[in-house]
């Protein structure tokens, strides 16, 4: 009776690493082309061993992991502090027809603030310091984490949560054994895409005003017209972000098996 | 365990929106019977199943266990809903477990509890595996031993077979009535289906749609030693014919009014 299922090792898995790895290799080997035959002046784009000299002479001098890791402290903060909120936030919007009617007006207005129109008056606020940034992720993240999460929570089945009850479950007992394992493969997806809006958002801060990270790299590199610096910024983080998406689709097939 | 349900009505919405769903329903049930509730969609059969389990209140009347007064939903009224209702994330051992893990037994009694009700419902093989891997059927059974553990009174079933195939239905069929015959249980059973309440309840309360309403009761003395042959006996099938009937003009007479508006 039980239908087996194929393993998605096998089929399912490896091709698409395989086919990925061939975008970037044909778009690394045009760059290399375009560059080493000289159609183009290496000051609009560099060759790709000239980016990776400017990302060794960074690593060296230690530039490159201090903007790194100045960066993702950011994010990180930042994020913590938005995905903290949210998560009982969106939780009881999504439980409590009340709160949602209370709130949502509210979220949706504020959503469609793009969130670097605040960064003016952060700045009035906040002074030039680490808070206005970590702030700008918050704002800029916290909206959509809350309701994402609050969907998920609204499109929890009625019937989990009315078994639950009929079996002697109470309130708290159905929160949490039954909304928060449901919601938690939702959550970690939302996490996960909220993150790279949260890592656009620190760039963008850093481009305005800071004295280190990735974007305050790029945006130095821009004034003394050093195109491999901000070619290597660009990919460094690309390749952090890159990381940290990865970092949750394992998080994900951990912890939640039977969603995957 | 007496179950009594007086009077009872159910109304959504209010002054001239309102619509009875449900309207004076009176029927019993005591420990050991098997009474089913048989209706086409609209006849709020749902509904009254859950007005005994507490998850909705009846607008008038009152539905008493031994007395008391439903007031909200408990796990002396075990349910079983019609699909999607195992915790996905949870094996089937663990969602055996989950009533009585709710209610704080002592993990001794989970574990010995658990494996006991496997093996009732046939599936101790099967206590590692997750819902999605197992068949509609052997989920429906994993429910109906998840909510025998959490130890109910009465057993409330909303179309537990509804969404299987017929020949699973079938078996499915068998298995409820062999677990009736050996456990002693009390069950309230809702369908759409007439076979499957005259082959397993020995009481079928008949409702008519808009609004829902008892308007017969049969009592089903069938000899019921095998399932499979009572299906075709003529005594069986005529009964049933009748009945089937009775369903046709009662769903006939409830549309024809709003036919001839439209």
């Amino acid at each position: 009776m039980p239908e087996s299922r194929p393993t998605p090792a096998a089929s399912g898995w490896d091709r698409p690493w395989l086919f990925g790895s061939l975008g970037l290799a044909v778009v690394l080997l045009l760059w290399q082309l375009v560059t080493a035959a000289g159609w183009v002046d290496p000051l609009f784009l560099p060759s790709p061993a000239a980016v990776l000299a400017a990302g060794r002479a960074q690593f060296e001098q230690g530039l490159l992991v201090r903007d790194a890791m100045a960066s993702i402290g950011r994010v990180l903060a930042g994020f913590s502090l938005s995905a903290a909120v949210a998560l009982p936030l969106g939780i009881a919007m999504g439980s409590s027809r009340l709160i949602c009617q209370l709130l949502e007006p509210l979220l949706g207005l504020v959503r469609y603030m793009p969130a670097p129109a605040f960064i003016p008056l952060l700045i009035i606020w906040f002074g030039l310091g680490e808070l206005p940034k970590v702030l700008l992720i918050f704002i800029g993240t916290l909206f959509f984490n809350t309701l994402m999460i609050m969907d998920a929570v609204k499109f929890v089945p009625s019937e989990l949560q009315e078994t639950a009850l009929t079996l002697g479950g109470n309130r708290a007992q159905l929160l949490m054994r039954v909304v928060a394992p449901c919601i938690a493969p939702q959550v970690i997806d939302a996490y996960r895409i909220n993150m790279a809006a949260a890592w656009n958002l620190v760039i963008v801060a850093e481009l305005v005003a800071a004295t280190e990270g990735l974007g305050k790299r790029i945006s130095l590199a821009q004034r003394f017209l050093r195109t491999d610096e901000i070619f290597m910024g660009l990919i460094a983080i690309g390749l952090i972000g890159l990381a940290i998406d990865l970092g949750f689709r394992l998080l994900l097939r951990r912890s939640c098996r039977w969603a995957t | 365990m007496h179950l009594s349900v007086s009077a009872v009505s159910k109304r959504y919405g209010r002054g001239g929106g309102a619509r009875t769903v449900l309207e004076d329903i009176r029927f019993d049930l005591r420990s050991g019977e098997f009474v089913a509730l048989v209706g086409s969609s609209g006849s709020g059969k749902s509904t009254l199943l859950r007005l005994v389990a507490g998850l909705e209140r009846p607008s008038e009347g009152a539905i008493l266990i031994d007395g008391e007064r439903v007031r909200g939903p408990g796990h002396d009224r075990g349910m079983v809903f019609q699909k999607y209702s195992l915790y996905p994330w949870l094996t089937a051992a663990e969602n055996v477990a989950f009533g009585m893990r709710l209610q704080r037994r002592p993990r001794r009694e989970v574990r010995e509890r658990t494996a006991y009700f496997l093996d009732v419902v046939g599936l101790g093989d099967a206590a590692q595996r997750l819902p999605r891997e197992l068949s509609g059927g052997m989920q429906q059974r994993i429910a109906i031993a998840r909510t025998l553990a959490a130890d109910p009174r009465v057993l409330l079933l909303d179309e537990p077979f509804g969404a299987l195939d017929l020949q699973i239905r079938e078996s499915m069929q068998e298995f409820l009535h062999q677990l009736w015959r050996t456990t002693g249980l009390t069950v309230l059973l809702i369908t759409h289906d007439l076979e499957e309440a005259l082959l397993l309840a020995q009481r079928v309360h008949i409702l008519a749609p808009n609004p829902g309403r008892i308007v017969r009761t049969v009592e089903a003395e069938l000899d019921r030693s095998d399932l499979a042959r009572l299906r075709l006996s003529p005594g069986f099938l005529a009964l049933r014919e009748e009945l089937a009937q009775t369903l046709r003009r009662l769903d006939a007479a409830a549309e024809e009014p709003r036919g001839s508006v439209a």
